[in-house]
């Protein structure tokens, strides 16, 4: 499926990511997103938790990074939040193999990348050996 | 550091979790809760998560290693109060959270561990 075109960024918020409680401060400040968007509920929870599993990523694998927090408009008018989080750390040399749930090359269960995409209507991972990660998502509102 | 407290009910450790964690304080309560089992010489623990609005993989994987902890301690633990968005975005995230006992609300956690205020819990019978 194409990306879709964003017509309009409404609001733009940008966000450190260095350490475990700035993963707490996304969960909240994309919280505040959803809601001010008027996402349900359920769609919340998701894009909270697929914002958390990425945040941490880049804390914990991409030695910390920026996170852009945006509430975005599409020409059918539809809002929507999309997150990007972006590290300097290694890279990912093997993306495919990366987004396989299990796969981990740290101590974790392997379920970040793959749960984030699964929980977002739109996922775009950018990364190579030494070039840093950039994962964006997209949620638009139901 | 905030911490999580863990109350003692007969012979069960009750606990809330009443902040959004980082992975330090999930980790610190993975580990008091662990020490405390055998301190308290507890056969059941009791999880509420009915305020937690989010549980991500890191969260639920320290959820499990409680729960497997316990267990090697001959503990009980059983997890109430998920929300039903919650649930929904677990298990499309992936984690299924197999191994791990759970309960609508504290009241059935409580019968399915048989807790009791007096410490006069059925488990404790086969002692």
């Amino acid at each position: 499926m194409p990306p879709s075109i964003i017509s309009e960024t409404v609001k733009n918020q940008a966000v450190k990511l260095n350490a475990a409680s700035d993963v707490v401060m996304i969960r909240q400040a994309v919280r505040a997103l959803a809601v001010e968007i008027g996402m349900n509920l359920v769609d919340q929870t998701k894009i909270i938790t697929a914002a958390s599993e990425l945040a941490r990523n880049a804390v914990i694998h991409g030695g910390g990074g920026d996170a852009t927090l945006e509430i975005v408009r599409d020409a059918a008018n539809r809002l929507g939040l999309r997150l990007s989080f972006e590290d300097r750390g290694p890279g990912i040399a093997d993306i495919q193999r990366a987004m396989t749930d299990g796969y981990t090359t740290g101590t974790g269960l392997g379920l970040g990348l793959g749960g984030a995409r699964r929980l977002s209507s739109e996922f775009h991972i950018q990364s190579a050996p030494e070039q840093g990660t950039k994962v964006t998502i997209l949620k638009w509102k139901g | 550091m905030d911490r999580i407290p863990i109350l003692k009910m007969g012979e069960c450790l009750l606990v809330s979790i009443q902040v959004d964690m980082d992975d330090d304080l999930a980790l610190a309560l993975r580990d008091s809760l662990t020490s405390r089992i055998v301190q308290d010489k507890a056969r059941g623990v009791l999880i509420d998560i009915s305020s937690l609005d989010i549980v991500d993989s890191f969260i639920g994987r320290m959820l499990a290693n409680i729960a497997a902890m316990a267990k090697i301690l001959d503990a009980q633990t059983v997890l109430v109060g998920m929300r039903p968005s919650v649930a929904m975005t677990l298990v499309e995230l992936g984690l299924s959270l197999p191994g791990i006992q759970t309960a609508l609300n504290v009241d059935r956690g409580l019968k399915l561990l048989h807790c009791s205020p007096q410490g006069e819990s059925s488990a404790a019978k086969h002692h």
